[in-house]
């Protein structure tokens, strides 16, 4: 059964959104689906981007997945420890795996994100 | 989409299904790293069911398939068996295979599962008036492949301590109450292994009893996803990426496969010509220089900024951990040590041209 943390909010795409600290990633469902990340191409900082903007991109050993961003608003941190370690996404999603830090321009997108009860419900 | 015999089985292991050449086939079942490692390490079972394999019988048997195919099969002696290429009259690759002789008129081929109807087509227009049975057995057969260096205990559990390990290149027949089976000294990792085929419905009864017997030896069953990067660290040409109709075996660079004593064969013509005036493009291995994402096919090649080419096939080594690929590269650039660029998402990645097999097994 896949982890998944009650303090985050869901994209139906499995990229996760922290609204305390910014934080996106994807999530323990979809590392799992992509199993052995060996590369991610993270967004530019201070990139403006929309919500449901094509980002990031994580590469597994068999495919390419495109990562889009949850929310709308400006790029402000990447996780530089994911270029020599991108196993990262797979070892700790929530953690240690997060892709990229955006300033979320307009709170009210929150609500068109899952919660948790509701991601579970979406992956099961 | 057609289901291999072992379906139930790879469900009952957690496999990960996909869309393969018309077939529902495991892409993985623990992780595709963690399956080429154990093939490298010790050994993995691998459904090959998709393949298909066709029964050539006839006083013209010999004769016909040295027309049809690019080695020569009077080398053969009963028991042992050749990789060769069916080509188009333009020269192009329709299908590379394992042809074994079984006995003086009899004869066994091993196709890509993509391509057996093709094959078949193309050999049967071809038969003409002669004295050729060709039968295609791919529906009731499937198949197992057993690699790495601890196959030949896998065999010895599964099939008795006497049990002969078929030798690379030779193909043995054992006939059990339930039909023929066929043992073959072959595979597609570059790892010491064989290739077993069985009647379908026999299949998952003898592929528990393999992955049981490799579990023991620290093995694991293995899907496709670690079949390809295994053949892909070797240099093997996959057909549909790095052989096409378009692309001849020399430019191939499998020209050892093709006898040019033997007398005529479908495409000769072509690759005399060809061979006289030197190919223009060789299917030439590259490696990432630099950290990148995985190559993989389709992606622009460059030298200079211009681009020269395409990949064909690619992705990231697990026994080497870098990229590795492969594409039809101009003459000039498919000598080793080239300087590339790949182009990945609009952006340039460094690279090299390299001698293949990209791995080499550590000497003891």
């Amino acid at each position: 059964m896949s982890n998944v943390p009650d303090h985050l909010r869901y994209r139906d795409s499995h990229e996760w959104f922290d609204p305390q600290t910014g934080a996106v990633g994807i999530t323990d469902h979809a590392q799992h689906e992509l199993t052995d990340v060996v590369f991610v191409e993270p967004p530019k900082v201070a990139a403006l981007v929309n919500a449901g903007d094509q980002v990031a991109v994580v590469e597994s050993v068999k495919a390419a997945s495109d990562i889009y961003s949850p929310v709308s608003g400006e790029i402000i941190e990447i996780n530089d420890d994911l270029a020599s370690e991108p196993a990262l996404i797979n070892t700790d999603p929530f953690g240690r795996g997060w892709i990229f830090k955006i300033k979320i321009s307009n709170t009210a997108e929150l609500d068109g994100l899952m919660d948790a009860a509701a991601y579970r419900q979406h992956i099961a | 989409m057609k289901r291999s015999p072992l379906h139930e089985a790879h469900m009952a292991l957690g496999a990960r299904l996909v869309p393969f050449a018309g077939w529902e086939m495991p892409v993985q079942y623990k992780g595709i790293v963690d399956e080429h490692k154990a093939v490298r390490a010790s050994v993995g079972v691998f459904d090959i069911s998709h393949m298909g394999q066709f029964l050539v019988e006839g006083r013209d048997a010999e004769t016909f398939l040295n027309r049809m195919l690019t080695n020569n099969i009077s080398k053969l002696a009963p028991g042992q068996g050749q990789y060769t290429l069916l080509l188009n009259e333009r020269g192009g690759v329709i299908d590379d295979l394992i042809a074994y002789r079984l006995s003086e008129r009899e004869f066994f081929l091993v196709v890509n599962a993509s391509m057996i109807d093709v094959d078949y087509a193309w050999l049967q227009k071809y038969i003409g008036d002669t004295e050729v049975r060709l039968v295609d057995i791919s529906a009731q057969t499937g198949g197992l492949a057993i690699q790495g260096p601890k196959s030949r205990e896998v065999l010895r559990a599964v099939l008795g301590a006497d049990a002969v390990y078929p030798e690379r290149n030779t193909i043995l027949l054992s006939t059990s109450g339930e039909g023929v089976l066929y043992l073959c000294g072959t595979g597609y990792t570059g790892e010491e292994g064989f290739e077993f085929f069985a009647p379908a419905e026999t299949t998952t009864a003898w592929f528990e009893k393999f992955v049981s017997a490799a579990q023991e030896q620290g093995g694991m069953p293995v899907g496709l996803g670690a079949r390809d990067t295994l053949r892909l660290e070797m240099g093997y040409p996959l057909n549909g990426n790095d052989l096409s109709p378009e692309k001849t075996p020399l430019e191939a660079g499998l020209g050892f496969f093709v006898d040019f004593d033997k007398g005529e064969f479908i495409g000769r013509e072509v690759l005399v010509k060809q061979k006289s005036e030197g190919v223009v493009a060789k299917l030439t291995g590259f490696r990432m220089t630099a950290p990148s994402p995985p190559p993989r096919a389709h992606y622009p090649v460059c030298i200079n900024g211009e681009v020269i080419g395409e990949t064909c096939s690619g992705g990231l080594s697990p026994s080497l951990a870098q990229g590795i690929g492969m594409a039809y590269l101009p003459l000039a650039f498919s000598k080793p040590g080239c300087a590339l660029e790949i182009v990945i998402r609009d952006k340039r990645y460094p690279a090299e041209t390299v001698k293949k097999p990209f791995y080499r097994k550590p000497s003891h």
